[in-house]
């Protein structure tokens, strides 16, 4: 109860500071799997999404959220686990201790858990915030779960104006209108490389800036 | 009839007015879509007619949902009046900043003026500092906000960046505070118009709004080659001429709800009128420097939504200059 309560009012105060307002341009909201990746610039970019989408896709979409960033304190474990029903990754990379006989920890395990229990995804390619105008060059995540997940929808998003709202080391965050613009829909081709693939998917990111 | 008016506590007249206005909006409603009926059912896409037809629709709506505002305004109080225009200015900047080229180095004016200049402004309003109130904008924040912005440590586009933050400031703050100032302006020589600055915000908004639709219409009505094409395409001073003589015109007649004489409302009404249709092309200028039609996101006038900032301009520029010229004129 105390988690939908805080869930109404964290939707209020983003839309009263941002608008959150979603053009769904390439795809309508519908709900089916799906994995969102959008632009990294700000912590507040999972919150926008999750606010621009739809009741009823907010309740089947899961966002990403760094590990060691979300679970440094209590209050933000709690939040990403019982408000935005988010999935941890862990970005570390670590590699196992030599004479050990650990499996090296898969980042994308938890992904794939969400994906095969059917839920969508958000997830920000870049892997980290970006500070430039351009997304830095997308990591591999997105290649790995699209080749073991074909039939899930993979939809580009571009979040704008995001990174005045709350810049690097701010913490009170600016009243500035921000939006969410989805994409058209897109797929591996057959035979595509993951290089190529990735550079595309940038591409057809940034192409929703100019929208 | 006169008498019975006379007769009625202050409230009661105020209730009769919003029934007046809530009737002409339905009659004007009521008009507008029976003219409707006479377009044809399916019209192409950039039919010139149709387009006319939706924008006023549209400020119709707006008007309606003016209207109710400030009923609910009146009901609940002045104290909720005041805050309910501090929300307007909230959003109205929130739009005008979004337009805005800021850089890292503006966050803490934009959150020094939205978090602090302006609750203190309106706070002004509802305590009825009006000597300070008049002067804290334009004096004491144009001097210190340059200052913050200074010691943010960013001399690129230096002037250009607090320019526009002091023009946002100027136009969503400073003039929408003057609306509800109006309301709690005090009128000691006429004792019978305490407690009745709604009539005054009514007579503002009214004649304001009247001279933009009717602006509007003798738009269509009287079609010229606009004045400053670069800057608006329907502007042009026969319309303009059509639209403020009308509305003195219904400032005059609207003089018995005021402590005005009707000669001096007429004046008022003019001068409020040149203010805010001079001001709304203003405005026009600034959108089409920035490249867009329309203050909401994304050239939202597409759908004919458009952004609240568009809709509230004329007012933003009205407000002050009426204000000043009643209380320069009865020294208040």
């Amino acid at each position: 109860m105390l988690a939908k309560l805080i869930a109404f009012l964290l939707l209020g105060l983003v839309r009263l500071l941002t608008g959150a307002q979603a053009r769904w341009y390439g795809c309508p909201p519908k709900a089916e799997q799906r994995i969102y990746f959008a632009n990294h610039q700000s912590h507040a970019d999972l919150v926008m999404i999750w606010a621009a989408l739809p009741q009823e896709l907010r309740s089947i979409t899961r966002p990403v959220a760094a590990k060691d960033y979300w679970t440094k304190t209590r209050f933000r474990r709690w939040i990403t686990t019982a408000v935005f029903n988010a999935v941890y990754v862990d970005r570390s990379g670590s590699k196992p201790v030599a004479g050990e006989a650990t499996e090296p920890a898969d980042p994308l395990q938890p992904l794939e858990e969400a994906l095969e229990r059917g839920d969508s995804i958000i997830i920000f390619p870049e892997g980290t915030r970006g500070a430039g105008d351009e997304p830095q060059p997308f990591k591999s995540g997105l290649y790995t779960l699209a080749q073991r997940f074909p039939h899930v929808v993979l939809v580009p998003a571009w979040i704008h104006n995001i990174q005045r709202v709350m810049p690097k080391g701010e913490v009170v965050p600016v009243p500035i209108l921000c939006s969410v613009t989805f994409g058209a829909p897109l797929q591996v081709e057959a035979g595509e490389e993951r290089r190529p693939f990735l550079d595309r998917a940038r591409a057809a990111v940034m192409a929703l800036r100019d929208i | 009839m006169n008498s019975f008016l006379r007769h009625l506590s202050a409230t009661q007249q105020v209730g009769a007015l919003f029934i007046v206005m809530f009737g002409l909006l339905a009659g004007v409603s009521i008009w507008t879509f029976l003219r409707s009926l006479r377009l044809p059912l399916n019209h192409a896409l950039d039919d010139p007619r149709a387009l006319e037809e939706r924008r006023f629709h549209s400020l119709l709506k707006a008007s309606w949902v003016m209207a109710v505002v400030f009923w609910i305004g009146w009901v609940l109080g002045s104290g909720v009046s005041t805050t309910l225009f501090g929300l307007l200015a909230f959003f109205a900047l929130r739009e005008f900043i979004t337009l805005s080229p800021t850089r890292r180095g503006d966050h803490r004016s934009l959150v020094l003026v939205f978090f602090v200049v302006l609750p203190v402004q309106f706070w002004l309003v509802a305590s009825r500092h009006f000597d300070l109130f008049t002067v804290f904008i334009p004096v004491y924040v144009f001097l210190a906000l340059p200052v913050v912005s200074a010691l943010a440590d960013d001399p690129q586009r230096f002037l250009e960046r607090n320019a526009k933050l002091q023009w946002g400031i100027m136009v969503c703050i400073y003039g929408l505070s003057h609306v509800p100032a109006l309301m709690l302006l005090d009128f000691p020589q006429s004792p019978d118009y305490r407690d009745k600055g709604a009539f005054l915000v009514f007579f503002l908004v009214f004649v304001v709004q009247t001279s933009v639709m009717v602006q509007h219409l003798a738009g269509w009505r009287f079609p010229r080659r606009p004045f400053a094409p670069h800057v608006s395409q329907s502007f042009h001073w026969t319309a303009w001429g059509v639209g403020i003589a009308t509305a003195g015109l219904a400032g005059a007649l609207l003089s018995f709800i005021t402590p005005f004489k009707p000669g001096q409302a007429l004046a008022l009404a003019l001068i409020a009128c040149i203010a805010g249709s001079m001001g709304h092309l203003v405005m026009k200028a600034l959108k089409r420097d920035r490249g867009v039609t329309s203050w909401g996101l994304h050239g939202m006038s597409s759908t004919g939504a458009g952004g609240l900032l568009d809709r509230i301009d004329s007012l933003c520029f009205a407000a002050p200059i009426f204000f000043h010229a009643v209380r320069w004129y009865f020294d208040l």
